[in-house]
């Protein structure tokens, strides 16, 4: 490993900008005659437009135009769409209703927006905002999932009979049914996977701008995936053709997965722009961002699992109904199928599993893909499972993951996936024995003499990243492929730059990927400039998300060096006389192997441009492309391990100590991918101890849709993590890499919870394990020990 | 409207704005620094913190008619030219921001911090002090780390300075 | 927010007149509960008049047995004030725990006890430790201030301008954050007075606002001790309900915070 290349702990080239305030969100950006956007949003769950006054607003000071979805409909823009097809077991296609970005008959969640103001300040289009009248019929809102799907609920859009958008299952009933008959023991759970908000730091923005002279749109956005941005709005939303659009994400500030989907706001301000003839820029304030960004998780689940006398996994049954808000988000339909069901083996042999989801409209925003997307969910389930069978039968949680892990590769699970490789008994040792494990018995009487209830807790889960092969997904009704491509561009003066459509908004591309290209061709990393964000420059990409950027993302970068690499040796060999077979590439120079004939990198570099002395009927440049398509998904792994102490006085709960032993593959910046792991095990902590959408189950308001009411992990809520990794590499690519965005926030739920109901003795507790539900099982469980 | 002077990184800006303009505002969209976020809207997540008159205040819920007259330090005033603040290093060097967005007032809260506790932090404590901060991609693990770095870097110098 | 004129008195003088010619006035002090509500378009007030340039509310001053608190005065100033921390300690550090620390830079005394926000800290502590509420036009005790909700004594357009503490024989103060917010849910400032008297005031967890826990103040006026306050209970019927906590376990939190001030004096409990 060079001091710069694969595996070294480098400081991060992003840095200098954000840390001197020199970063570049779509916030930041001004253009020559830009005004304001302003959306007027509903305020009912539910209700009917029985008609839209703009007459008072449109002669408010400062106002360009006020714009409905009479327009938006006039003028040809199409509905959002959503951009995975699933088909309900029998055989029909998912119930898609129609989601227009402006609400022309009907609002169905509290934010939706029915008209957009815009005016040369902010302040003067929220203003004119406020003037709009509606004629409104307010209709009953339908928030409880259960509720929703009961006969006779009120149906919210006219394509889903009792609300089901798709009733899917995946995996073998029969067989499943068959295992269950002869089970020695069964353990059965009713789980609630919470609704979150998201909550990326820098609230979603969008500036557009009609070009009048050529007729050329552009866009910044907050995306994590501007190529995506501009094929659907080009395709499905008919604003402008993919020539003419140009999309730029700049510095955006964290994502998550609400930066994956297209929002009506980023279409409005495009299309406004050309109404109004002016430059349109919308800024969300937080509570619209609560409001409208896409939330995550939402499931009720029953689960049951069946074991054998040996305590052998024999079968896997589990039905979940998943909400996905008012409408039908861009990548909401895979969420709950592909991502999770698939998932559904965890690290065990499981010979039957069958998995039934079904979607559901109420009127709530929308939910897709949060950091980790359905594998979160389906890791809570198998690990609330495990550790909950182990205090069952009565053996430790360790050895009955030991005694069903996955131990040969690859290995066929009955629900599609085929993990490829992985040592799940590693991280496990290896986690436990960070957290002295072992010593946990004595720390719990110690902490007993201070009036405090111990628990511990361990999770094993697996993922699924890398999303995915094109013809895999295509198959199973995924709208795009999932390749990704890159183009490598040596300059005549030896320096580098790397186009990718992996989108970099906090995951350090611009470090690692350049971390790549100085382990190939030997360049020290200032050397290397990596571009992104913006269709101008990148010909294409699928984005960042899935845990993506490095597995598929640095392999098409690893591919197109392949193709750099040979043609500066072929160069190389014809400057030196030698063989092309000799020629080795280090430390900036290039050498014939063997003897002490050298070129330094940037001869070749500029021999490639001058094109005065090459190698017959060569072309001249240095410049190379390639797309990669993965094989499979790629399966990172790991073990969590989470200590609590609970105040039963309070209810309130500490983490004192969290043990992360995660197997990512291949790491090309340790200190990247523990940031990464941090992150994520603190929005998993989040979700297992504070964060939660209320919504008022009557007239559908969102009670949490500030900081003062929806918990967000702080600084003083969290210990420092203990982080590790084991290795295996990942065959499915040439850099062995598996991802590691992700693994933090699925791993980290159920070993928060496995350790508060240990503490408390009571399996029964919901996400979030807020201090009063945690004080009332502790309540309880001090009666039950003063009963004993 | 009403004439507003603000003394920003050291030079006087005097700008005519309405006077329900905030101090963010009159950075970000009357002085042009943009380093200065905005990531809430009820003075929680602290991506707006700066310093006026030599105190770390959320921007946010300061009007800026209500700062005439004050010296602002924002984060592009804390670097002596190409000379990192110690916490900017810090920050660098320990990994304590990803996607950057509340680091400006992460960073203008540690100065802060640092300078009222001399430099004599320990994790609790620097835990405790950032309350007012949000960060939703370190899980604060590297932030914790860089500050109290930065501490430690600072109070020796301190000490230097005084031997 | 709506647009709205701000203007900067010099004189408490000055500061009323305005109010009064004004017509719609809101006074504004450290402005970290009004610019929130401004913000939110939750308010419309044409003119806001700061009343952090007005010398009659600055100050403050350790007398005897008395710590005056002037209105402009912020937290972060009682939190670092020699004299406060010497006299009455708890009363330092519960200054020195309200919002965060830029919030506290900014954040003023007169501001929270004008205000009554039924989750602020400063309530608790001047109806604890008796304290007198000037304005610029009478004095107020602290039992016939507190009115309710965001509800005060305090008339239109009037302005109160200092607090006045009396320096108990021993006091504390513990309390329970809102995760999500980090106001108190409950918070509990215990005194005992040198006549001998006892006052318990409890802040965040009453539907009404902050008030007197009768029943503890009688039990510890026997005995000042945590064990008095053994199996001692709050009415659920009386306390606030949020999707944070009901009101049976914010009964509770009252309790528990009134053992553990009790346990920790001269100090705040967390």
């Amino acid at each position: 490993m060079g001091v710069e290349g694969i595996g070294a702990r480098v400081a991060r080239k992003e840095d200098k900008r954000f840390i001197t305030g020199k970063g570049r969100y779509t916030d930041d950006m001004k253009v020559p005659g830009m005004h304001y956007a302003a959306f007027a949003r509903s305020p009912h769950a539910h209700a009917r437009i029985r008609s839209i006054d703009t007459s008072a607003a449109k002669a408010m000071p400062g106002v360009d135009g006020v714009l409905t979805g009479t327009e938006l409909a006039a003028d040809g823009i199409g509905n959002l769409i959503c951009g995975w097809m699933i088909k309900s077991k029998d055989g029909t296609p998912m119930k898609m209703g129609a989601f227009p970005a402006l609400a022309r008959e009907t609002v169905r969640f509290v934010g939706q927006p029915y008209a957009v103001v815009v005016a040369a300040t902010q302040a003067q289009a929220r203003d004119a905002a406020e003037a709009i009248v509606v004629d409104w019929e307010e209709l009953p809102a339908v928030i409880d999932l259960n509720y929703a799907i009961k006969k006779g609920t009120l149906q919210l859009h006219p394509e889903a009979e009792n609300n089901v958008i798709y009733d899917w299952e995946l995996g073998d009933s029969k067989a499943a049914d068959v295992a269950f008959a002869k089970a020695a023991h069964v353990t059965k759970l009713d789980l609630v996977n919470n609704r979150l908000v998201p909550n990326a730091m820098e609230p979603r923005a969008a500036l557009g701008v009609y070009d009048t002279g050529d007729e050329n749109y552009t866009l910044w956005t907050t995306s994590q995936n501007p190529h995506v941005a501009r094929l659907v709005i080009s395709a499905f939303y008919n604003v402008a053709p993919e020539n003419k659009l140009r999309v730029i994400a700049p510095d955006v500030g964290g994502g998550f997965g609400s930066k994956i989907f297209i929002y009506p706001e980023e279409i409005v301000c495009l299309w406004a722009s050309k109404k109004t003839g002016v430059p349109v820029k919308w800024v969300a304030d937080r509570t619209e961002a609560f409001l409208t960004d896409a939330h995550g998780r939402d499931h009720i689940t029953h689960a049951e699992m069946a074991f054998d006398a040996d305590n052998k996994m024999l079968g896997l049954k589990v039905d979940t109904i998943a909400n996905f808000g008012a409408y039908m988000s861009l990548f909401s339909s895979s969420v709950p199928t592909y991502l999770y069901a698939t998932l559904l083996s965890g690290q065990y042999v499981i010979p039957a599993i069958h998995a039934n989801v079904r979607a559901v409209y109420t009127n709530t925003s929308p939910v897709d893909a949060y950091r980790g997307a359905g594998r979160p969910e389906a890791t809570f389930v198998m690990e609330r499972l495990v550790e909950t069978a182990a205090r069952e039968l009565g053996v430790s949680p360790a050895e009955l993951r030991r005694k069903n892990f996955v131990r040969t590769f690859p290995y066929q699970t009955p629900v599609i996936m085929t993990y490829d490789a992985g040592d799940y008994e590693a991280s496990l040792n290896a986690a436990m024995q960070a957290a002295d494990y072992a010593g946990f018995g004595q720390r719990k009487l110690e902490a007993e003499k201070r009036g405090k209830l111990r628990g511990i807790g361990m999770s094993c889960y697996i993922e699924a990243c890398g999303i995915a092969p094109s013809a895999a997904v295509g198959s199973l009704g995924a709208g795009v492929g999932l390749w990704e491509s890159a183009e490598v561009r040596v300059n005549p003066i030896g320096t580098v730059e790397v186009l990718t459509g992996s989108h970099s908004h906090g995951q350090s591309h611009e470090t690692t990927f350049a971390q790549l290209v100085s382990q190939r061709l030997g360049l020290p990393i200032e050397n290397i400039s990596i571009v992104h964000g913006d269709t101008d420059k990148v010909q294409f990409g699928m984005g960042t998300y899935g845990s993506r950027s490095g597995a598929v993302g640095m392999s098409a970068i690893f591919k197109a060096l392949d193709k750099v690499e040979a043609k500066a040796k072929k160069i190389a060999a014809h400057l030196m006389e030698a063989s092309e077979g000799d020629i080795e590439i280090s430390n900036g120079e290039v050498r014939v192997a063997g003897t002490d004939k050298k070129l330094p990198w940037v001869s070749v570099a500029l021999g490639a441009y001058t094109g005065h002395n090459l190698p017959a009927g060569m072309e001249p440049g240095l410049k190379e492309g390639a797309f990669y398509d993965p094989t499979n998904f790629t399966f990172p792994a790991g073990c969590y391990i989470c200590e609590v102490e609970i105040d039963p006085q309070t209810g309130h709960t500490e983490i004192v100590q969290f043990v992360a032993a995660d197997d990512f593959g291949k790491l090309i910046n340790p200190m990247v991918v523990e940031g990464q792991v941090h992150g994520g095990i603190a929005q998993g902590v989040g979700q297992a101890l504070m964060e939660a959408c209320h919504y008022d189950t009557e007239t559908g308001q969102l009670i949490t849709a500030s900081y003062n009411d929806y918990t967000m992990p702080r600084a003083d809520d969290l210990p420092s993590f203990k982080v590790s990794t084991t290795e295996t590499i990942c065959p499915g690519n040439p850099l062995g890499m598996k991802g590691c965005g992700e693994a933090g926030a699925i791993g980290s739920p159920p070993a928060v919870i496995n350790a508060i109901t240990d503490a408390l003795g009571d399996n029964s507790i919901t996400m979030p394990a807020t201090a009063e539900k945690v004080w009332r099982l502790a309540q309880k469980a001090t009666m039950r020990q003063a009963a004993e | 409207m009403t004439k507003v002077t603000i003394t920003v990184n050291g030079r006087a800006e005097s700008r005519e704005v309405e006077d329900r303009t905030l101090l963010v505002q009159f950075l970000r969209d009357h002085v042009g620094l943009t380093g200065t976020h905005v990531g809430c809207d009820t003075s929680q997540c602290g991506a707006c913190v700066v310093h006026m008159d030599g105190v770390a205040v959320k921007s946010c819920t300061v009007l800026a008619a209500a700062a005439d007259g004050t010296q602002v330090t924002t984060i592009e005033g804390l670097a002596k030219g190409d000379e990192l603040h110690p916490v900017q290093a810090a920050f660098r060097e320990h990994h304590g921001l990803q996607c950057g967005f509340c680091t400006p007032g992460m960073i203008m809260s540690a100065v802060d911090m640092i300078r009222r506790y001399d430099g004599k932090l320990d994790e609790k404590t620097v835990r405790y002090e950032l309350e007012g901060n949000i960060c939703r991609c370190t899980g604060y693990h590297n932030i914790v780390k860089a500050v109290l770095a930065a501490a430690e870097t600072m109070q020796g110098g301190a000490k230097k300075a005084a031997a | 927010m709506y647009e709205t004129t701000y203007h900067r008195p010099k004189s408490l003088a000055e500061a009323a007149s305005l109010f009064s010619s004004s017509g719609d006035a809101t006074y504004i002090s450290g402005g970290h509960t009004l610019l929130p509500t401004l913000k939110a378009r939750l308010a419309q007030p044409a003119n806001l008049i700061d009343l952090r340039h007005v010398p009659e509310l600055k100050g403050l001053q350790v007398t005897g047995d008395t710590v005056t608190i002037g209105a402009a005065t912020t937290h972060r100033e009682v939190a670092m004030s020699a004299d406060v921390k010497k006299a009455i300690p708890t009363l330092a550090a519960l200054a020195g725990s309200i919002g965060d620390p830029a919030v506290r830079h900014l954040g003023t005394m007169g501001g929270s006890v004008a205000n009554n926000d039924p989750a602020a800290d400063y309530p608790a502590a001047v109806l604890a430790l008796a304290a007198t509420v000037s304005t610029n036009k009478r004095q107020i005790a602290a039992d016939q201030y507190f009115t309710g909700l965001y509800s005060t004594s305090l008339e239109e357009g009037e302005i109160l301008t200092k607090v006045a503490f009396k320096a108990p024989a021993q006091s504390g103060y513990a309390k329970f954050r809102n995760p999500a917010s980090h106001y108190p849910m409950a918070g509990v400032f215990v005194a005992k007075h040198k006549d001998g008297s006892v006052r318990v005031a409890v802040t965040g967890a009453g539907n009404n606002g902050v008030f007197r826990w009768k029943a503890a103040e009688e039990a510890l006026a026997k005995n000042f001790s945590a064990d008095a306050l053994k199996g001692l209970t709050v009415d659920k019927a009386g306390m606030m309900g949020d999707i944070h906590g009901s009101a049976e376990y914010r009964a509770n939190l009252v309790a528990v915070m009134a053992r553990r001030a009790m346990e920790n004096l001269g100090k705040l409990t967390m």
